[in-house]
């Protein structure tokens, strides 16, 4: 009985879909995960190319379930997203593999700026005169990352009022983030949960 | 080697700082801020500098960022154990019950869960920038270039690797002239 439905499946699936191959999911997150400058937001699009539009491995709704969910996900967006995408393709093992594909030119990389590139020119002149120019720039690209994702994401004056105050409690006071993050996820569900039905915005 | 024994305490904190970083990589500097500079493990100049490091090369920065101050903290075995940290719970969670947290996604608690959980992690990168700040602006040209890249990105929407590019530059350029 359990083999007979097994052949079936594996006979449905390889008639419309035949399984994706586990060394080519794990090539193609490799490549996302080496090629890809700017972090997690800037890989969701490449990953949705190239597994709804490219290899047609996802339906594009499937992958626009598991855009909503990543946002409300703790973890490194990327990696949510491999996880997510390779769990409908192949189930958990397919998870692994893209997994470790997403993440492993990470650990290469930065083991070898860090372990071989970084204590040999840090300290130079050049590289420190960079780091001074650098590291304004990055401020400025994570106040930008504040200012465009507060403007996409808050959207009433619950959440500006929640916003105000967790940053000042976090940055004047000190509160730990943790504990702010349980503050607004508990704040949310009190007040959301009661008036959902009045949301209409 | 002395490094051993703290190995399973430094896997335990990247856990906490990959559990809690919603959003990803920006919403875990300041979570790396309390755990790691709070403990002095490593300075805030040495955390700028691996924020910059993460931006720059490929990766998510979450990972990137793990990696880099795992093993700035405890050389090779802390890189890999920092970023096995960070990345368990989201295995954890998606690859157990992933399909679940899909359909749940509809559930009213967890959708309001979520709602106030956005200004929060907001406020985080927001604090994120003002350290960042603390620790890059030693003078005014340093605020000029900052001003400068922030209205680029803003306006013109320049791409991160370019902007740190150019950041490079201006600070190659003004480096010499304000001793």
């Amino acid at each position: 009985m359990m083999k007979k439905t097994e052949n079936e499946l594996e006979a449905q699936t390889e008639e419309c879909t035949p399984l994706v191959p586990l060394h080519q999911i794990f090539i193609v997150f490799l490549k996302i995960g080496a090629f890809t400058f700017g972090g997690g937001y800037v890989m969701l699009p490449i990953i949705q190319r190239e597994l709804v539009s490219c290899k047609n491995w996802l339906e594009s709704e499937e992958f626009y379930d598991i855009l909503v969910l990543i946002q409300g996900l703790p973890g490194p967006v990327a990696l949510n997203c491999a996880l997510l995408t390779a769990r409908k393709m192949r189930g958990m093992l397919g998870g692994v593999v893209a997994a470790t594909g997403v993440i492993l030119p990470s650990l290469i990389i930065i083991i070898s700026i860090a372990a071989f590139l970084f204590p040999v020119i840090r300290g130079t002149y050049y590289v420190e005169a960079a780091f001074y120019g650098i590291r304004p720039a990055v401020t400025a690209l994570v106040a930008a990352a504040a200012i465009n994702m507060g403007r996409d994401l808050i959207r009433d004056k619950l959440g500006l009022f929640l916003l105000i105050i967790l940053f000042f409690a976090g940055w004047w006071i000190g509160i730990h983030p943790i504990f702010l993050l349980l503050v607004g996820g508990f704040t949310g569900w009190i007040y959301y949960y009661h008036y959902r039905e009045g949301d209409g915005e | 080697m002395t490094i051993l024994p703290f190995l399973p305490h430094l896997y335990w904190v990247f856990l906490q700082i990959g559990l809690f970083s919603f959003g990803g990589g920006y919403a875990m500097f300041p979570l790396i801020k309390a755990e790691v500079i709070g403990r002095e493990w490593l300075s805030a100049s040495e955390f700028v500098d691996i924020v910059a490091v993460a931006e720059m090369t490929p990766g998510t920065i979450a990972a990137n960022s793990a990696t880099f101050t795992g093993f700035q903290i405890a050389g090779f075995p802390g890189a890999i154990i920092a970023t096995l940290g960070v990345i368990t719970p989201s295995l954890v969670l998606l690859l157990f019950w992933g399909n679940i947290l899909l359909k749940a996604k509809e559930n009213a608690h967890m959708q309001s869960v979520l709602k106030g959980l956005r200004p929060a992690f907001i406020a985080l990168i927001a604090m994120a920038a003002v350290f960042l700040g603390e620790t890059s602006f030693v003078d005014l040209p340093s605020v000029i270039i900052f001003g400068v890249l922030f209205g680029l990105i803003i306006w013109r929407k320049v791409s991160p690797f370019l902007l740190i590019g150019t950041g490079a530059l201006l600070g190659i350029i003004l480096y010499p002239l304000f001793p």
